[in-house]
């Protein structure tokens, strides 16, 4: 087994052990699903209106809960030292990471959105392209915070300030997202918003491990 | 690359900023009220009336607060790349005024809105980006803070503000694609009248003074705190 494979399945099963990682962003993501309609109102035709961009706000929000602890656990018990001393270059490390997070949240997540889409009465087309752009969507959002998880990595009250850094950068994701779900209701095609949200999760998986791994080594340098 | 290793030397910047300083803020003083003085007796405009005048008052701060962002990047390369030690003090000096100058951009202009758009806010792409860059600069602002470690906070805030100049792009194109109002630009392209060209463009340089006047104080305040907290640890 290589090293990254080996990080990657260690996460995943700290993951589930630890306090059921993917049950809590679940429950969290349900639960604001369920308030919404308390706030605004029962009227179905409102809700499916605004299902895509609520659904892309409450699924952001779940996948911001747990990434405050993608290094910190692991810099707090001196693991993240070792991981470092090994021969697996940061980056890949950063990039493990990012991968064990969406698999444990972002991927469950969008597992779970079709059926709160059907509570919010969102017609079954758009609450494909609703599936969709999560699953495109997320690993973007896991990328991202990343690089908000390894700048505040030794802070005590890191996730106060992450969600400041993290969600102004992940506009996009949001915009596209929902946009493209609205664009499916409004009778245009969805593959526009689609594509850009594409485009900007790959920019994300790409850039992030780097910048994410720079963080990292400057918060070990010492 | 000489000229950027000369005021990385503290003492050399407090030099020439201590020069600089009483023709900066003097400049910036007549140039606002210059431009004030003109942007008030201007004819009323065809179609805005007298609200035309909040444009001298509301693109100049808009127009610091986006340069402002560049200026904290183009730093934080010089600090990443070259580990320049100044460029950490001005990149952190030039956060709160670039936050400012956006709070002031976003105020002028929902007062702007208010008569000529019927309403204080609108969601539109313009506003909408203007209102991520304050949080922008929140977040960075927020993350120099928390981080007790000067060294460390500078090489953290440094990467935070690249990540955000390469994303901020992207923020303002995606925000554009999801809703458009407000009025295209309208200096470079030549389509404002001289009356209202010349206040604007004064009003700018008395804005540009103004931030430079005040980002110099920041930098001459911490570096002298910074040598204050030296000579109290070397004499403790």
């Amino acid at each position: 087994m290589s090293a990254f494979t080996a990080l990657l399945s260690r996460d995943l099963r700290l993951a589930a052990r630890s306090g059921g990682g993917a049950a809590l962003a679940l429950g969290f993501f349900a639960l604001v699903a369920t308030l919404v309609p308390l706030g605004i109102g029962a009227d179905l035709n409102l809700l499916s209106r605004v299902a895509g961009g609520v659904l892309w706000v409450a699924a952001l929000l779940a996948a911001l809960l747990s990434l405050d602890r993608l290094f910190q656990g692991d810099f707090e018990d001196g693991s993240l030292d070792v991981i470092a001393l090994s021969p697996l270059p940061l980056e890949s490390v950063s990039l493990a990471k990012i991968l064990a997070h969406w698999l444990s949240t972002g991927l469950p997540l969008t597992v779970l959105s079709p059926l709160l889409a059907l509570l919010f009465n969102l017609p079954a087309s758009a609450t494909l392209v609703l599936f969709v752009s999560l699953l495109i969507g997320t690993p973007a959002v896991s990328a991202v915070g990343a690089i908000g998880a390894s700048l505040t990595l030794s802070l005590r009250r890191g996730g106060l300030i992450l969600p400041l850094i993290v969600l102004p950068l992940l506009t996009p994701a949001v915009i596209f997202g929902a946009g493209s779900v609205a664009a499916k209701m409004d009778g245009m095609a969805p593959s526009g918003g689609l594509a850009l949200l594409a485009a900007f999760a790959v920019a994300a998986c790409l850039l992030s491990p780097f910048a994410a791994a720079g963080a990292v080594r400057l918060n070990l340098t010492n | 690359m000489n000229i950027l290793y000369r005021y990385a030397n503290p003492r050399e910047f407090m030099r020439l900023s201590g020069a600089l300083l009483p023709f900066t803020a003097a400049a910036a003083v007549l140039a606002i009220l210059a431009g004030l003085v003109m942007g008030f007796s201007v004819p009323p405009d065809y179609q805005q009336g007298m609200t035309v005048t909040i444009m001298f008052i509301h693109v100049p701060a808009a127009i610091v607060a986006e340069g402002t962002y560049a200026l904290i990047a183009v730093l934080s390369l010089f600090s990443l790349v070259w580990r320049h030690p100044l460029s950490d003090v001005a990149a952190r000096a030039a956060a709160p005024l670039g936050a400012l100058f956006t709070a002031l951009g976003l105020v002028t202009g929902s007062l702007w809105g208010r008569p000529m758009w019927g309403t204080y806010w609108v969601w539109d792409a313009r506003l909408t980006s203007f209102l991520l860059l304050l949080f922008l600069y929140l977040g960075y602002m927020a993350l120099w803070n928390a981080i007790e470690d000067e060294i460390r906070a500078a090489r953290a805030c440094a990467i935070l503000a690249l990540i955000g100049a390469v994303n901020l792009p992207i923020i303002v194109y995606s925000v554009e694609w999801w809703n458009t109002l407000h009025q295209g630009e309208s200096i470079i392209s030549g389509k404002l009248a001289p009356v209202f060209l010349w206040p604007l463009l004064v009003m700018m340089a008395g804005y540009g003074l103004l931030f430079l006047t005040l980002w110099m104080i920041r930098i001459r305040t911490e570096i002298l705190n910074r040598r204050s907290r030296t000579l109290m640890l070397g004499g403790a």
